[in-house]
């Protein structure tokens, strides 16, 4: 069992909190540094794969996770940095001020959807963002002559002013990197007053305003970030793809989104990564177990389906928190052993709330 | 007059058909401990939600003096109002339930921020001395109401009790000028509610906080308000010391009815006119 010796607030809003931290976080960036040369190249790429959820996930962590505002239509930010990272690259644009429009685009598209999301909340938030979805996916199969309609668009490689990244190996750096900067940033909000008023107007927004939070502002930019972070993988997306299509921004990817957060754990960073692995991992799991099963329901057509919602429903039935609050609590019965006992982590149901802001 | 920190003159609001308050005016002075009583839906929170500009007023206007002269309250924007260093705490206790206290009180300090979203995007040294200074402030709080035990606990385990007064403290980690206390003893029991009795007279001779509060506990109200107003359906009753406002006739019965009313209650339960004989109990 570990205990914290405090002598310093410092030692509170270090990032890494003890040895431990530094010591297993190193271990994992060693791992992720030397991944290509350990596993063979279909690993790699659904590694990469993990990253770029995970870039999405963050956002949409901040967003639902953080700030408490579910979007139902996450997809079309993707889609957006997707297609103005696709249309960029291919006009000759360099990769690093293309991703950096693609994001900025993203986040402007977010600051539009934001406003909705000052006067509704909850389900109704919802339905806006899904409308939204639903939106952007019909404009990106309309609009022909920048997106190219249901044919789709091929994306050229990557080029860093001139450096073009030919190999999976060097895009998986490229990823690793962003998603390495993304977390970095994510964690340093989290920690600095804009990430506490994001918490605050989760947690109470009547109380949030009566300390000074200004509702619309952060809500608004809680959505832009988001959106951002969506674009940035939207673009790293459509490279590792090389094509795409309006069809691969439509409400089923935005409800990866949502499952991989929500199965990860809700206001945990954490959970977005533990998210992405499982949203990547599953279907190859599935894959694996189909020829154990009779083909009436190994073949069977939605399997995929039918395992991710009986995965859903049995997280919000039994593990609200997610795979991260079920990784908290093998932690902790291992930090305690043997004193861990059942009820540790019962919360007390919150007491009644005066009257929110309508 | 310069002493005066807030004034309401004559306000009023109507929620449709309900006339919630009623041209109500009071001042409250600089350093005084201002108290609100009355029945339930007398209008009491509703004044408070006017002066944190949840609500805006039908008609009258506020004035306050704030940190650069005295202005109207009621053309301020609902956010603005903490930075005035004007701070509430809720009837039915409104933290951020799933942070941890410390957390909350540093929410606290948020009208204090001086960094801008890039400079936390990358966590700067000026961000980080912010936050060193933050948890300083937080920290003499946290001292001030012997808080030190439950600093890293999550707001959701907490019991009733400290949860109130988490939120006294993290409407004084705003280092208000008025602090406004919505019913700060309910829900309290008997030695919590002397504790916070204790706590208001510091919070007013050690820290120089104007405190306006609404309030039940008559006891409570009696020890610590220097004035206090009695309201009853938005209009004002009496206002004045604790001991003249409680044997003002109009506030005895406004609690607990008038004398007409209580006799013709009797002549309906006993179903006599006369004087019930003495000695008589009621079945």
């Amino acid at each position: 069992m570990r205990f914290l010796f405090k002598t310093d607030y410092a030692q509170d809003i270090r990032l890494a909190k003890h040895g431990g931290h530094v010591f297993w976080y190193s271990a994992l960036l060693l791992l992720l540094f030397v991944a290509p040369w350990l596993f063979a190249e279909y690993w790699l790429a659904q590694l990469t794969l993990v990253l770029i959820y995970s870039v999405a996930g963050l956002g949409l962590m901040l967003l639902a996770g953080f700030t408490g505002l579910f979007s139902m239509g996450h997809a079309a930010f993707l889609g957006v940095g997707a297609y103005t990272h696709a249309v960029m690259t291919n006009a000759g644009i360099p990769f690093p001020i293309a991703i950096v429009c693609a994001a900025g685009l993203a986040a402007a598209v977010g600051l539009v959807v934001g406003l909705p999301a000052l006067r509704v909340k909850g389900i109704y938030l919802g339905i806006a963002t899904l409308s939204f979805g639903f939106i952007v996916e019909e404009v990106l199969a309309r609009w022909e002559s920048v997106t190219g309609g249901n044919a789709g668009i091929h994306i050229a490689k990557p080029n860093l002013f001139g450096w073009v990244l030919e190999s999976g190996t060097e895009f998986y750096f490229l990823c690793l990197v962003i998603t390495v900067t993304a977390t970095l940033g994510i964690l340093n909000l989290l920690r600095a007053p804009t990430g506490r008023a994001f918490v605050a107007i989760r947690d109470s927004e009547i109380s949030a305003q009566s300390m000074g939070i200004h509702l619309a502002y952060y809500k608004t930019l809680s959505f832009a970030i988001s959106a951002a972070l969506a674009g940035v993988a939207g673009a790293l997306y459509a490279h590792n793809l090389q094509f795409i299509s309006p069809d691969q921004f439509n409400i089923l990817q935005s409800i990866d989104l949502l499952l991989m957060i929500v199965i990860g754990g809700v206001g945990s960073v954490h959970g977005a990564f533990l998210g992405a692995i499982f949203l990547i991992a599953m279907p190859q799991v599935i894959a694996q177990v189909k020829d154990f099963l009779p083909a009436t329901v190994g073949q069977a057509p939605g399997l995929q389906g039918l395992v991710y919602g009986l995965v859903l429903i049995t997280f919000v039935l039994f593990e609200p928190m997610g795979l991260y609050g079920r990784w908290l609590k093998i932690r902790t019965y291992l930090q305690m052993f043997p004193f861990y006992r059942k009820g540790m982590f019962k919360r007390q149901k919150s007491f009644q709330k005066s009257d929110r802001l309508k | 007059m310069t002493d005066i920190l807030l004034s309401a003159k004559d306000l009023s609001v109507r929620f449709g058909g309900v006339l919630a308050v009623n041209r109500v005016s009071f001042d409250v002075q600089q350093g005084e401990v201002f108290t609100l009583i009355g029945p339930n839906g007398a209008g009491k929170t509703t004044v408070f939600n006017l002066i944190s500009r949840i609500y805006t007023p039908t008609s009258g206007e506020i004035t306050y003096l704030g940190p650069k002269g005295r202005l109207n309250l009621t053309q301020q924007a609902p956010q603005a109002v903490a930075s005035l260093g004007i701070a509430r705490t809720f009837q039915n206790i409104e933290l951020f339930e799933h942070a941890s206290v410390l957390h909350n009180l540093l929410i606290g300090r948020h009208t204090h921020r001086s960094s801008s979203l890039l400079q936390d995007l990358f966590f700067t040294s000026k961000v980080r001395e912010a936050e060193l200074k933050a948890r300083e402030k937080a920290e003499e709080v946290i001292d001030f109401l012997d808080l030190q035990h439950h600093r890293d606990a999550l707001v959701a385990g907490l019991p009733y009790g400290v949860r109130k007064v988490v939120e006294l403290a993290r409407a004084l980690c705003t280092e208000p000028r008025l602090l406004l206390l919505d019913e700060p003893s309910s829900g309290l029991n008997v030695e919590e509610t002397d504790d916070m009795a204790f706590w208001i007279q510091d919070i007013q001779h050690e820290l120089g906080v104007t405190v306006l509060m609404v309030e039940h506990d008559m006891s409570l109200v009696s020890k610590v308000s220097d004035r206090v107003l009695a309201m009853n359906q938005g209009e004002m009753l009496a206002m004045g010391t604790p001991r003249e406002v409680q044997t003002d006739p109009g506030v005895v019965e406004a609690y607990l009815g008038s004398i007409d009313d209580v006799s013709s209650l009797r002549r309906k339960v006993n179903g006599y006119v006369d004087a019930p004989s003495p000695g008589h109990t009621r079945v």
